[in-house]
């Protein structure tokens, strides 16, 4: 507000419409992603004993019971790659996957006397606990690197820019079904209870306990509509060395992340209006 | 110049239960399904389309020049607080548009988005943000908005800490230290300390004399005719007057008859419900005076005979607080109703309270159970008289609601 321009006009209209973007107002707004995200790292840990260890234990903790149950008990393939290693790869996009979705699922509602006050554009509430995910993310792929050097697997120089496709597609498609069940979540609480059985469900329907290779291929349509499974399984060729990457896969799956995100966000904008009358 | 705010033409459409009924997904499958025969005959339907919805705003406009600042006025429900919701963007018109020429900020309510485990150094930043701050702005007033609150010990305390004094000051010094063409300010003042409430009139006289624009939305007319140089009474979500403030804080005073009638069909599933509120005098006139003998009188419709009814009316001033409260419970009277229409009376002899605006939240219920309990409080008001005191005068704001008969004397000590 420092830059006092006399010419600054706001008109307030009824919406009618759905299908909008304003880059600009984002732009205007933009600290307030920052902010958001800031608030919920700080508070989040706030009067634990472990604090920020908190974000390595989730993946580590899980690695560990499904190597004892998966690995050791079912004796699950695991290709070339040390069950844990095997796990942990498919576990730290996972992770950031479901941690973003449901944060951003129930940002709307546990920001409900900020939305009910001030005006701001309300799609940067889930995003930015897409983006407070995002750090736990960067975390956790040091823990992955750390583990595969004590399994002596030196990640190559390519798995950067995996990791950064992987990031944008997982990215994608939790806003997108963020944003989604974010602005439902307003009218129906249900989602509240929808989100843990869907995250669960998506857990079986996403190649990180089991290599895609056991599915027959009737059922391997499931994962060419999942685009978790393309980042997984990329992740996992990429760090073994074997460099056995399906990249028409991991294109197929940015194209409907892409889709999922752009579908999430309609449906935000086209209920947004009603958010301060009914939540 | 162009105006600052240009409303024209107004509407806003409120649908009833649509916060209620709509909750939850099987609430709303099941309303489908009632809808469901209703849909064959397209004249049913309207009906009930009009019966849920109402207008809290209807055809309203006006402008404001810059620099002005303009009150608004009027009874619990008239449509205020919509007016200034939808002049922030927190939710759209049904019709109508409005232009607002500068930056907006608004305080419906200050410390809006504080985080109790956050100190209150992040809460500035926070809070700073949420009301539209850019970093750099909070960090050249850090210090001014440090210093108005008062709190330069406690910075680097959790504010869940504070006391809610010292929370209130945070909140309001971060507000006030916004810096937007157009400020929105609705009842900040209803909280807050004598001394405080007097340092956030003097700094929004402050930002009024910087030349902004300033909507300010109360029930306090000292404060509206000491800030306002122009005000808007609105009634029942129409304007009814726009002109000097004086003059409409006159008309608005004398449109409220200390009388007030609930028509409200959403309550007709409750055992009993408060159906009138007013207050009379021992004397047969129209407006109530300090010295009066008032009695309080609510109107009730009760559904089926209830034998151990309660009824309490609490009395608060125009700043919120408690005067006093009248309870049946406090005579160990039990009321036995029959089902139907019935007043209460509560008669009291030795209230005497100042002339000005005050409120009443009505309690209906039992022990267990309140069946009606009107929280959005209704007003009534003490007319100016002269002849309490015989100096003629009357106790200012911090002197206090009620008066007493003093005796004055002296007497020499050795």
């Amino acid at each position: 507000m420092t830059n006092k321009t006399t010419n600054y006009e706001i008109k307030i209209k009824p919406i009618k419409t759905n299908f909008y973007l304003n880059f600009r107002e984002l732009w205007d707004y933009r600290e307030l992603f920052y902010i958001f995200a800031w608030r919920d790292i700080k508070v989040r840990y706030k009067q634990t004993f472990l604090g920020i260890a908190w974000v390595l234990f989730q993946p580590f903790i899980s690695m560990i019971v499904f190597t004892v149950f998966f690995g050791n008990f079912a004796k699950m393939p695991s290709g070339n790659l040390p069950y844990p290693l095997f796990v942990l790869c498919g576990l730290v996009f996972w992770t950031f996957f479901s941690n973003s979705l449901s944060s951003a699922s129930s940002s709307l509602i546990s920001n409900e006397n900020i939305i009910k006050k001030v005006y701001f554009p309300k799609v940067i509430l889930p995003l930015s606990s897409v983006i407070t995910g995002s750090v736990d993310l960067a975390i956790n792929i040091i823990l992955l690197f750390a583990v595969g050097l004590y399994f002596k697997f030196i990640p190559p120089l390519l798995i950067l820019p995996i990791i950064l496709l992987g990031y944008i597609i997982s990215f994608l498609t939790a806003s997108g079904l963020g944003l989604f069940f974010s602005a439902l979540n307003v009218k129906y609480r249900d989602v509240r209870y929808i989100i843990p059985f869907f995250i669960q469900l998506l857990l079986f329907l996403t190649p990180v306990i089991y290599p895609t290779s056991i599915i027959k291929s009737s059922g391997k349509f499931l994962f060419i509509l999942n685009p978790m499974a393309a980042v997984i399984e990329s992740m996992r060729g990429v760090i073994s060395g074997s460099f056995n990457i399906d990249f028409l896969g991991l294109g197929i799956a940015s194209l409907i992340a892409l889709a999922i995100f752009l579908t999430g966000l309609s449906f935000f904008n086209a209920t947004e209006k009603f958010f301060a009358d009914i939540i | 110049m162009k105006p600052t705010i240009e409303v024209n033409n107004l509407y806003k459409k409120y649908t009833f239960g649509l916060k209620q009924s709509n909750y939850s997904l099987r609430d709303n499958i099941v309303n489908t399904t009632k809808k469901l025969p209703s849909f064959l005959s397209q004249k049913k339907i309207h009906g009930k389309l009009e019966k849920n919805q109402f207008w809290a705003l209807k055809n309203i406009s006006f402008k404001v020049m810059p620099g002005e600042v303009i009150g608004i006025i009027g009874r619990n429900g008239a449509g205020k607080s919509t007016l200034l919701k939808i002049l922030s963007r927190i939710t759209p018109p049904t019709k109508g548009e409005i232009t607002l020429r500068g930056r907006v900020a608004s305080l419906l309510e200050v410390g809006t988005g504080f985080h109790s485990e956050l100190t209150g150094k992040e809460n500035i930043y926070l809070n700073g943000a949420i009301l539209g701050m850019k970093r750099a702005e909070i960090n050249d007033k850090f210090d001014e908005i440090v210093n108005f609150a008062e709190i330069p010990k406690f910075l680097d305390t959790p504010v869940k800490h504070y006391s809610s004094g010292m929370y209130m000051r945070l909140a309001f010094a971060i507000a006030a230290h916004l810096d937007p063409e157009i400020l929105l300010v609705d009842e900040v003042l209803a909280v807050g300390d004598a001394e405080f409430q007097k340092k956030c009139l003097g700094k929004m006289g402050e930002v009024a004399k910087a030349g902004r624009t300033i909507l300010f939305v109360s029930h306090n007319m000292n404060a509206i005719s000491r800030l306002c140089n122009k005000a808007i009474f609105i009634k029942n979500g129409n304007i009814r007057f726009y002109g000097k403030v004086d003059e409409t804080i006159r008309l608005y005073n004398n449109s409220s008859l200390n009388k007030i009638e609930f028509i409200d069909s959403k309550k007709t599933h409750k055992k009993a419900f408060v159906k009138g509120f007013k207050v009379l005098t021992n004397q047969d006139k129209s407006s109530i005076f300090s010295n009066n003998v008032y009695t309080f009188i609510v109107d009730i419709q009760v559904q089926k005979d209830l034998s151990k009814l309660e009824v309490g009316m609490g009395i608060n001033d125009e700043l919120g607080h408690r005067i006093t409260t009248l309870f049946s419970r406090f005579y160990n009277i039990k009321f036995q109703v029959k089902c139907g229409f019935s007043t209460f009376f509560c008669k009291v002899k030795n209230l005497t309270l100042k002339p000005g605006v005050y409120y009443a939240n009505i309690f209906i219920g039992d022990r267990y159970e309140a069946y009606d309990f009107i929280l959005d409080p209704v007003m009534f008001k003490i007319q100016t008289e002269d002849n309490f005191f015989p100096s003629g005068m009357t106790p200012d704001e911090s002197q206090g609601s009620v008066l007493v008969t003093q005796k004055w004397s002296i007497k020499k000590r050795k």
